[in-house]
């Protein structure tokens, strides 16, 4: 447990000292999501109804963006060896970094939520929702993404194969969340809400396991 | 038995068995498919209501329960690959890996070309079709991530655990995309009891069914053929068979 709060703390305080690389996805994702009116026509009723779909596409691409982050400069310096063959359970320090993770992307996109969501003329009886799915929905894109990063840390080009990796495994997350949302203004969500709970359940016993075995294969 | 799979599992005994194999199913498979077209195209008579139309099934429905049915064995095989070292696993998962892309892109468009007269679009956001389409992605991701690393056998065992990952992903796709959206008609065959499906079209379906499977088997037993070879070059009875084979 100490090894596991050690590590916690160490990704933060790295992430402290890199602020503005911190920074960087959530920037991203606002600049998409600002894009899309543009691109689109900003009147209000499109802009509705495509805005949880927008909303969860925009998160979806930040989180993998950052997500390389996640064992990168480890593996670069060689730390990642250490934790290795370290005593401490792999499984369990890859939890660690998934939560320091999260913790750096995925909170931040929580706490920007209520501003773009009102820029994108979502209804406000809708935001309660669209922040329950975040805060259930993107932990687990933590998670899975952390098998993908796993897989990829050995290679010099990954970024690409990256997202060829995970996304088609964002896909269950995307549309519970985003149907949520839509159904928000009237109609009962906590079907997905629940749904949306059980993959983080899901992928926060099972990722570990799996991105800690996939480590083990790519370095080697 | 584990000492017969202990030698089967032997690359060079593979070889040799695999190459005296492969010939026999390759024609068995020809037979049951020029058997089972002609009954699907020529026996079987018109749908009452999808006309003629309606015997792209006979291509599309065989191509689309292989798509699955080889990431299965290829999940199989990966697992067994990581689990107990078997080299052998590991090339039947990764040499299965093209061929159920291509069994996948198979009924995408057949089943595109069948959705055109029937539902009057090529592409429709249906969930069977996505979760055929998202199926495909995942194959790309094993092929992909195992193109891009350039240990042989690191490569195979990170393709393996991604393809694992990827078939316990694949009910929950399967079933979001379901739960989302869906046009498609229901399964018409797997209701063993009374199949909604007239004989004379059950017959020929059936029969393809049998005959992609075994075109299946010869293919992947070309290409693992042909993979223990690659990965064996340096081994010693690659070179004694090679040294056989090259002339002077």
């Amino acid at each position: 447990m100490n090894a596991f709060i050690a590590i916690v703390r160490r990704d933060l305080l790295l992430a402290m000292r890199h602020r503005a690389e911190a920074a960087n996805p959530l920037l991203f994702f606002v600049i998409v999501v600002a894009l899309v009116p543009l691109g689109l026509n900003p009147r209000r009723e499109t802009l509705e109804l495509i805005a949880p779909g927008v909303f969860w596409i925009g998160a979806l691409l930040a989180t993998l963006l950052s997500l390389e982050r996640m064992f990168r400069s480890d593996f670069d310096d060689g730390s990642l060896e250490l934790m290795l063959i370290s005593p401490q359970p792999l499984p369990l320090i890859v939890l660690a970094k998934i939560l320091a993770h999260w913790l750096v992307t995925g909170l931040p996109l929580v706490l920007a939520a209520p501003p773009i969501a009102l820029l994108l003329g979502l209804p406000t009886s809708s935001l309660a929702v669209l922040l329950t799915t975040l805060v259930l929905g993107t932990p687990t894109l933590s998670a899975v993404g952390a098998i993908g990063v796993a897989l990829t840390v050995g290679l010099r080009r990954g970024g690409m194969l990256l997202s060829l990796l995970v996304l088609p495994l964002y896909i269950p997350v995307l549309i519970f969340a985003a149907s949520a949302v839509s159904a928000a203004d009237g109609l009962p969500v906590t079907g997905q809400l629940y749904l949306l709970g059980a993959l983080a359940v899901l992928s926060f016993t099972l990722a570990p396991l799996a991105a800690a075995a996939a480590l083990r294969i790519s370095v080697s | 038995m584990w000492a017969f799979l202990h030698r089967f599992a032997s690359p060079p005994h593979f070889y040799r068995r695999a190459g005296a194999i492969a010939p026999w199913l390759g024609w068995i498979c020809l037979g049951l498919m020029a058997a089972g077209l002609y009954g699907g195209l020529v026996v079987a008579p018109p749908d009452y209501q999808q006309g003629e139309s309606y015997r792209i099934i006979f291509v599309h429905v065989p191509s689309a329960w292989m798509s699955m049915f080889v990431y299965v064995v290829m999940a199989g095989a990966s697992a067994i690959a990581l689990i107990w070292r078997i080299k052998l696993a590991e090339v039947i998962a990764i040499e299965s890996a093209p061929v159920g892309a291509s069994f996948t892109f198979l009924a995408l468009v057949t089943g595109s070309l069948w959705g055109k007269p029937m539902w009057g679009t090529y592409w429709v956001w249906d969930a069977r079709l996505t979760s055929e389409l998202i199926l495909l992605f995942l194959y790309f991701g094993v092929m992909g991530l195992y193109a891009a690393i350039e240990d042989r056998r690191t490569a195979g065992r990170a393709a393996g655990l991604f393809a694992i990952v990827g078939v316990v992903n694949i009910p929950i796709i399967h079933y979001s995309v379901e739960w989302w959206h869906t046009l498609h008609q229901g399964p018409t065959v797997t209701k063993l009891s009374a199949p909604s499906i007239h004989v004379s079209m059950l017959v020929p379906l059936l029969l393809m069914a049998v005959s992609f499977k075994l075109f299946y088997v010869t293919v992947l037993l070309h290409r693992a053929r042909c993979g223990v070879l690659e990965r064996g070059r340096n081994a010693g009875w690659v070179r004694s068979l090679l040294a056989r084979t090259e002339p002077e």
